[in-house]
């Protein structure tokens, strides 16, 4: 993550996405993204009984400067 | 030997020195067959039966390199996947280059080398061939035409008209690859991924199929359009409906996360790795024996049946959970959807 | 999970019996649309329980006028279009952004963002934004905003086409004729809004709202809610996409969308003018305002003469009672939102037309 930019991981896609609208999201967390930002935390348990995939928030170190552009 | 950043000139194209070297010393040394050495204007070909297969396709696809192959791969494999499902073993191409004034060499030369290592991989030659080049802009950078010849199968007759109710239709992989992989490159949706396109010649897959086992009616690779497109032209082409189970569909989940997040049906997604084989029921086991034992076809799996045609053909899908839909005709250029 | 669907189809059918007549409910997302759609969740069904199709795909219910405003600016040499590839194909007057000849203006998009940096990336031309989209969207286009006026990016600006869920709904109960019974709502509009949001159209109208999420399984889950609710007579809001979804919402989102949008009468396709149903930017973002920098007046919306989506969408009729149902209109030439989404109530029909003559 760098200021309000973030890199997603779903089932090994990496998406850029922004946590601009989402303030509180840290690393590691499991978000919603929709049209490339993070609109909401995702409460494990229960996606868990309600979702097939996840998405979670990754530290994509070798490519950061590819993140931050 | 060029120095790297030498761009392809339209005196290249033009049949005089600068045509000259760049076949000799680009071309001809990568594909190492008599019948291309001799540079004649045909090729002249001695074939094992008069029974013989034919076809062609053009190659267009950005990015030129991608995870899993590049066009010149995709060039070969396509054309030679072509002859295979008709029941062919290729044995010849002719190939066909297009390229933008500008465009590298160094370029040109790794998918030269695609072409050749694809070529030798599949046991085919490349025994003819042409080369031309239009100035910048007439042109995306470089458009391939590979035309392919094939001997036909002793003994192998496909066609749609031998299919009937109750064959099975099997795909010999995960779907969904080769076009997800193109578009997580494309201009304006890149992601990273571990997607790989499936790009691969299936002739001796098919081959060992076709000569070990007799119950196989009709085979189709599902390219543009993808498992969608195929089912549904094979429904119109003989009147029958057809039935799949999304349950029985090979999908890697990676290619599914990647689908849902642009809205697309996998279904829908290109391939360039698989065929569909419709197989009267008693040759089905058989038949995914025989693909489970190849590199091509460790997923391979029996995804539905040919059914009875209530009011007009149509292909059916029952979902994970126990629905029905209509799998459509794709539109022909899938679009990522937001909203 | 069989189990799961059985139960559902129990409490669906007890729902059907106790109401001993038709039952709608209404989805009104266009991703619930798809889903529906894609998972063959209507075959599972009861036949006395039928989903209809409402106004949720955002890009189906955007005005013709629109489409001929985006069209038009395609046309200039100067701008960009930059717009996600739901609109692609919808029709205006003057065709849809496919058939625009000069394509090479049209680039599609996955985000506000991406259309920012267009403009950061071409200085020398106008980048237009197509931005369409329920609450779940418009702040992903705030967001922008904001920053095409903090770095100054002045050759970006927006043409708002993004819409408000619960107006429409509160318009569709509030007309004259209606069958809806209950609404299953949108999972990722109540992400940004909060379930709380459609409180009013509980207390006011007296139906079950429930919101579910885009799995299939939630989405049947999200339908026995209603059903249990229906046969105990009960009309009552609640969520079953506990994953994600919180009775306030994403008050962030919330907070940018008001800081930069405000709400004004709008045209929604099939059903006319919807009050405070749009989002128009404030005057302080004017700059950035499409509809301002190209002097584009809003035209006075043109009936589609003949297209009953409205009634369609309500549950009033079936697509092949509209006259131009399967004539001059059709998944490959549609004029209202129930064609022109291609998961659509029209759409579906057409396509499944077949199929139900035998049931």
């Amino acid at each position: 993550m760098k200021g309000d930019k973030a890199v997603v991981d779903a089932m090994g896609n990496r998406w850029r996405t922004r946590t601009t609208l989402l303030p509180e999201a840290k690393l590691g967390d499991l978000v919603l993204i929709h049209a490339g930002f993070a609109i909401s935390l995702v409460d494990e348990e229960e996606a868990k009984k309600t979702w097939q995939l996840i998405a979670e928030i990754d530290d994509f170190e070798e490519t950061s400067n590819k993140v931050s552009g | 030997m060029k120095k790297r950043g030498d761009k392809i000139l339209l005196a290249h194209g033009g049949g005089g020195q600068l045509s000259d070297e760049l076949i000799r010393h680009h071309i001809l040394p990568r594909f190492n067959n008599n019948t291309l050495a001799e540079l004649a204007d045909s090729a002249k070909l001695n074939l094992a039966s008069n029974l013989v297969c034919f076809t062609t396709d053009s190659y267009v696809v950005k990015p030129l390199f991608f995870n899993g192959g590049d066009i010149g791969k995709l060039a070969v494999c396509g054309t030679i996947n072509d002859l295979a499902v008709v029941g062919s073993a290729p044995v010849a191409l002719a190939l066909s280059l297009i390229i933008e004034e500008g465009f590298e060499f160094e370029l040109l030369e790794k998918i030269l080398t695609s072409i050749s290592k694809a070529a030798g991989i599949n046991g085919v030659d490349v025994v003819t061939g042409d080369t031309k080049t239009v100035e910048t802009g007439a042109a995306d950078k470089i458009f391939i035409n590979t035309a392919g010849i094939g001997v036909r199968l002793d003994g192998v007759d496909l066609g749609l008209h031998k299919i009937t109710t109750g064959d099975k239709i099997i795909i010999n992989g995960t779907i969904g690859e080769h076009g997800m992989t193109i578009i997580s490159q494309r201009e304006g949706i890149k992601f990273q991924s571990q997607l790989r396109s499936d790009c691969a010649g299936l002739a001796g897959l098919t081959c060992q199929l076709l000569l070990n086992t007799s119950g196989i009616k009709f085979m189709r690779d599902p390219t543009r359009g993808g498992l969608a497109a195929t089912l549904n032209e094979i429904s119109r082409g003989n009147g029958l409906s057809i039935k799949i189970k999304e349950a029985d569909v090979p999908v890697n989940p990676t290619v599914q996360a990647a689908a849902d997040m642009l809205g697309f049906d996998v279904l829908t997604i290109a391939n360039e790795g698989k065929f569909v084989a419709i197989v009267a029921p008693e040759s089905t086991t058989e038949c995914l024996n025989i693909c489970k034992n190849h590199s091509l076809g460790k997923k391979a799996s029996i995804i539905g049946e040919v059914v009875e045609t209530r009011d007009a053909p149509m292909v059916e899908i029952e979902t994970k959970i126990g629905g029905k839909r209509i799998v459509q005709m794709p539109y022909g250029r899938e679009l990522p959807r937001i909203c | 999970m069989l189990e799961k669907i059985y139960k559902a189809q129990s409490l669906m059918d007890a729902a059907c019996k106790t109401l001993g007549r038709q039952i709608n409910i209404m989805e009104v997302c266009g991703t619930h649309t798809v889903s529906i759609f894609r998972n063959g969740i209507r075959s599972t069904l009861p036949k006395q329980m039928k989903l209809l199709s409402g106004p949720g795909c955002p890009v189906c219910v955007t005005d013709q006028s629109y489409i001929d405003a985006v069209l038009a600016l395609a046309d200039c040499d100067d701008c960009l279009i930059a717009t996600y590839g739901d609109m692609i194909r919808v029709p205006g007057r003057g065709g849809s952004l496919e058939t625009k000849q000069s394509s090479a203006n049209i680039k599609v998009v996955l985000s506000s963002e991406d259309a920012l940096q267009l403009a950061k990336d071409n200085p020398k031309k106008i980048i237009v934004f197509v931005a369409v989209g329920f609450e779940t969207t418009a702040p992903s286009t705030a967001v922008a905003v904001k920053e095409a006026a903090a770095d100054s990016t002045d050759n970006f600006c927006i043409l708002s086409g993004h819409k408000l869920v619960v107006p429409a709904m509160r318009a569709l109960l509030s007309g004259k004729n209606h069958n809806i019974d209950a609404f299953l709502c949108p999972g990722h509009v109540s992400v940004v809004i909060g379930f709380g949001a459609f409180a009013e159209i509980v207390e006011h109208f007296g139906r079950p709202c429930v919101v579910a999420g885009f799995e299939p399984m939630q989405i049947i889950e999200g339908l026995s809610e209603i059903s249990k609710q229906l046969t105990a007579g009960k009309a009552e809001l609640k969520s079953i996409y506990t994953a994600v979804v919180t009775e306030k919402g994403n008050t962030t989102a919330q907070k940018i969308i008001a800081e930069c949008f405000e709400p004004v009468d709008g045209y929604w396709r099939g059903l006319g003018k919807i009050e405070k149903s749009t989002l128009r930017l404030k005057e302080k973002y004017s700059r950035f305002d499409a509809l301002k920098r190209f002097n584009i007046t809003e035209e006075p919306h043109e009936d589609m003469s003949g297209c009953r989506c409205g009634e369609v969408l309500c549950g009033l009729i079936e697509p092949p009672e509209c006259k131009l149902f399967a004539k001059s209109c059709t998944p490959q030439s549609p004029v209202g939102p129930c064609m022109v989404s291609s998961e659509g109530t029209c759409a579906a029909w057409f396509k499944y037309g077949r199929e139900r003559k035998q049931n």
